[in-house]
């Protein structure tokens, strides 16, 4: 199956982080991406802009409205995301616990519809 | 065929069906990744065999029959609907060929083939800590437990059409998500385990404690938990991981055990002081004994198999007074260090105050006082160390403490004979 997983996390300023956590968080990530390679998981993965780049759209009566910012104002963020192939719901519950930001934010895990 | 003797058969067939059910489900399941699909291939199977079986007589293995039957039928589903993506396709590998004639149909299963028995998956399954707790408890009845969703329903207190909504949810998401019908890795099978065993416990307390009335509802509820249990011990390896779930077996076995000495002809409560010995199960009694015996030689203790010793410290003493008391407050303080709860805390006192005196129990409960001011049985438990001090207007007040905060009117009349009982001192 394959599954999408989103990191949330806070947010943190350039000036809140310093360069070299920002390097040791980064090789986290790299070091995660080289173990779903080697797994032979398929991935994809993306780190977004802040949130205060988000753009929220519905359509409502044929009209489209376009709102600032993200679909809910949380004290957490969605921050990025994975798509991966994983066996099972266990198996991705076993990849989202490796993603460095589990450890600060949280991963939601959803299924990805196959048509 | 006489009328008489069709009916017959067609009773040892039902028989046959309530027996089997939960095992071939399990394996319909694990091999579907779908509890409903697997449960309307069954339904299909079931009718296939109210129809052959008459005719036939019952197989040698029905189990391997039904599942065998019930996978055909699932397949004949998905050719006939090719978008159909519940049975995937290795699922159709194993079978053999479709045929038009039910005597093939019957003949088709080998009597002595090892038929597996999936229930542990399925229960790992419906435990998944991906789904709440309350659709845990009720999937694992509805799929394992053999009970109606009606009778589910009237044991949780809620509707039939809410009761009916959150197995259908539990089952979606299952199929959804992905959710795995398999043993977890090694790394994961002790927390997930502890999962099944909560949900289990759950069963049985709401059962066992239960504030309601239907006294058959009740005991159903301690019987399924039990059996379920017995095939939790039953299915997993003979090793240090089966400790805990031999533990709460025995723990389940030994509180059943005082089933028919804890309630009078009108359906009041007994407390385990005032209970008839005699009327405890001994039999079961010693099968739970020699269950913890093995549980404790794993050498991995573990709170389920501490909670036992203490209740058979209880079954094996002729009367409470000559109870072990000094081993239970050993056996809660172990308790405590494993986890702490002011409510062990509480038991704790209790038995100290059966060792050191009412005195040394009071000194014990006073600092509990907040954490457990809304909690009826301290109050209880107040009253009785405070009656045994001869303060008699402080324990009436703790008793009138302790009706306000208990929920079943049983407890609360066994309390008022108790607060009625002080001026007999």
């Amino acid at each position: 199956m394959k599954y999408m997983l989103l990191i949330y996390g806070k947010e943190y300023s350039p000036a809140e982080v310093s360069e070299e956590e920002q390097q040791a968080e980064m090789a986290q990530y790299f070091a995660f991406n080289e173990h779903l390679r080697q797994r032979g998981s398929e991935y994809q993965g993306e780190a977004l802009m802040p949130a205060s780049t988000a753009t929220t759209v519905r359509v409502r009566d044929d009209k489209t409205i376009t709102t600032d910012g993200p679909f809910a104002e949380t004290h957490e963020v969605l921050g990025g995301f994975y798509i991966v192939d994983a066996k099972d719901l266990d198996d991705a519950i076993a990849i989202a616990g490796m993603i460095p930001g589990a450890r600060k934010g949280s991963i939601e895990i959803r299924p990805i519809v196959v048509f | 065929m006489t009328h008489h003797s069709s009916n017959d058969v067609r009773e040892a067939i039902e028989q046959v069906i309530h027996a089997e059910y939960g095992r071939v489900l399990a394996a319909l399941s694990a091999q579907f990744n779908d509890i409903a699909a697997a449960e309307d291939a069954l339904q299909d199977a079931l009718i296939a065999a109210l129809r052959q079986w008459t005719t036939n007589g019952i197989p040698r293995n029905p189990a391997a029959w039904l599942t065998a039957v019930a996978k055909r039928r699932a397949i004949d589903h998905v050719r006939r609907d090719q978008h159909h993506a519940a049975v995937p396709d290795d699922a159709l590998d194993t079978l053999p060929a479709p045929s038009a004639s039910g005597d093939e149909e019957f003949l088709m299963t080998d009597p002595d083939e090892a038929f597996p028995d999936e229930r542990l998956k399925l229960m790992f399954a419906c435990c998944h800590p991906a789904l709440a707790l309350e659709a845990q408890v009720a999937l694992t009845l509805r799929t394992l437990g053999g009970l109606t969703t009606d009778e589910i329903a009237r044991a949780f207190l809620v509707n039939e059409p809410t009761m009916a909504q959150r197995i259908t949810r539990a089952k979606a998401k299952i199929r959804a998500a992905g959710i795995p019908f398999r043993i977890p890795d090694p790394s994961l099978l002790p927390e997930r385990l502890d999962a099944i065993l909560a949900v289990l416990y759950l069963i049985f307390n709401e059962g066992y404690a239960s504030t309601h009335n239907r006294a058959h509802l009740r005991r159903n509820l301690c019987a399924e938990s039990i059996r379920l249990a017995r095939i939790v011990v039953d299915l997993l390896p003979d090793a240090p991981i089966r400790a805990e779930a031999e533990g709460l077996l025995a723990l389940l076995m030994l509180h059943d055990s005082r089933r028919d000495a804890r309630h009078d002809a009108g359906g009041g409560l007994i407390v385990m002081e005032d209970q008839n010995r005699a009327l405890w199960d001994h039999a079961q009694i010693r099968e739970a004994e020699s269950l913890l015996e093995r549980a404790l030689k794993r050498r991995r203790p573990g709170s389920y198999q501490i909670q036992a010793a203490i209740s058979a410290l209880h079954a094996q003493a002729p009367t409470y007074a000559d109870t072990d008391w000094a081993q239970i407050a050993e056996l809660y303080s172990v308790l405590m260090s494993l986890s702490d709860s002011p409510v062990i805390a509480l038991n704790r006192a209790i038995a100290v105050s059966m060792v050191d005196g009412a005195a040394a129990g009071m000194r014990l409960l006073r600092p509990l006082a907040s954490a457990l001011d809304d909690y009826y049985p301290y109050h209880v438990a107040r009253a009785d160390m405070l009656r045994r001090l001869h303060e008699r207007e402080a324990a009436s007040d703790a008793y009138d403490r302790a009706i306000l905060l208990c929920h079943s009117p049983r407890e609360a009349d066994y309390l008022r004979k108790q607060r009625q009982a002080l001026n007999d001192y």
